[in-house]
């Protein structure tokens, strides 16, 4: 079982990294830079990195950090991973449509259904 | 009704962000409705990060001014930095198709999508945001408005 980094819970289902953001808000620049490389230190420690993200605690985040979870995805992607988002509120999702990103994330209602989509 | 807060903050992130919280304070205090008060702290925290980073250049000798009223009707909320302003019209839209990956250049668009009125003045180094309590889920404006 991987530490967990501050702002983040991290657990392990067979070979998909499950991350849980602890924190209601991920707005502050300095917490969405400290996330970013712990994201992407699990992204670098796997060859084909399977990575669940879980906002079920989440209640704001801001460009920043739509920025941050655009660098994850693409990693993953020139890792030939995957990316899951899952848990997403309505008032985060409507954040996601507004930017059109809902298209280039793969996003399931619950940890559950995002887990079943993995390839 | 509600009394105007005015700051002058130096082109520090944890300065915006008490500026954030004693206007979230004043959002909170008049029992703004969910949706409201999701816009008003979305786009005050974009603002300001606009501000500090993208008009001041994070510059500690630079400062931004807020002025903030909140009434139990509507918030008006102005930013202001020392930067050299933008035009909005050249802004790319970041939903298009090849910006869909770029890493920034969301925040406006969020600002515009959640505010019932943004205005970009002073050549874009000035921005008047205006949301109603109400319990729309944007704003949803996303006309801006430029002056010189």
């Amino acid at each position: 079982m991987p530490e967990s980094p501050a702002h983040l819970k991290i657990t392990q289902e067979g070979d998909v990294a499950i991350v849980e953001f602890t924190e209601s808000r991920i707005l502050d620049e300095v917490n969405i830079t400290e996330i970013g490389h712990a994201l992407g230190g699990i992204v670098e420690s796997r060859e084909r990195p399977r990575l669940l993200l879980d906002f079920a605690n989440v209640d704001h985040l801001s460009s920043a950090a739509l920025g941050m979870l655009i660098n994850i995805n693409n990693r993953i992607k020139q890792r030939n991973g995957q990316l899951r988002l899952a848990g997403i509120k309505p008032q985060i999702m409507e954040v996601f449509v507004i930017t059109k990103l809902n298209r280039l994330f793969r996003i399931a209602p619950s940890r559950s259904e995002a887990l079943a989509t993995f390839e | 009704m509600g009394r105007r807060l005015r700051f002058i903050i130096p082109s520090v992130f944890a300065q915006g962000q008490e500026v954030q919280k004693r206007i979230m304070a004043e959002v909170e205090k008049h029992h703004y409705c969910e949706n409201a008060a999701f816009a008003i702290k979305l786009a005050v925290e974009e603002a300001l990060i606009n501000a500090i980073k993208h008009g001041n250049k994070l510059d500690p000798h630079k400062t931004v001014s807020v002025e903030a009223s909140v009434t139990p009707t509507r918030a008006e909320i102005i930013i202001e930095d020392q930067g050299a302003g933008f035009d909005r019209t050249k802004v790319p839209d970041p939903r298009a198709d090849e910006n869909l990956e770029r890493l920034h250049g969301r925040g406006i668009l969020l600002m515009e999508a959640y505010m019932n009125k943004v205005q970009w003045l002073k050549g874009g180094r000035r921005v008047r945001m205006v949301r109603r309590n109400d319990d729309s889920p944007g704003g949803g404006c996303l006309s801006c408005v430029q002056n010189p």
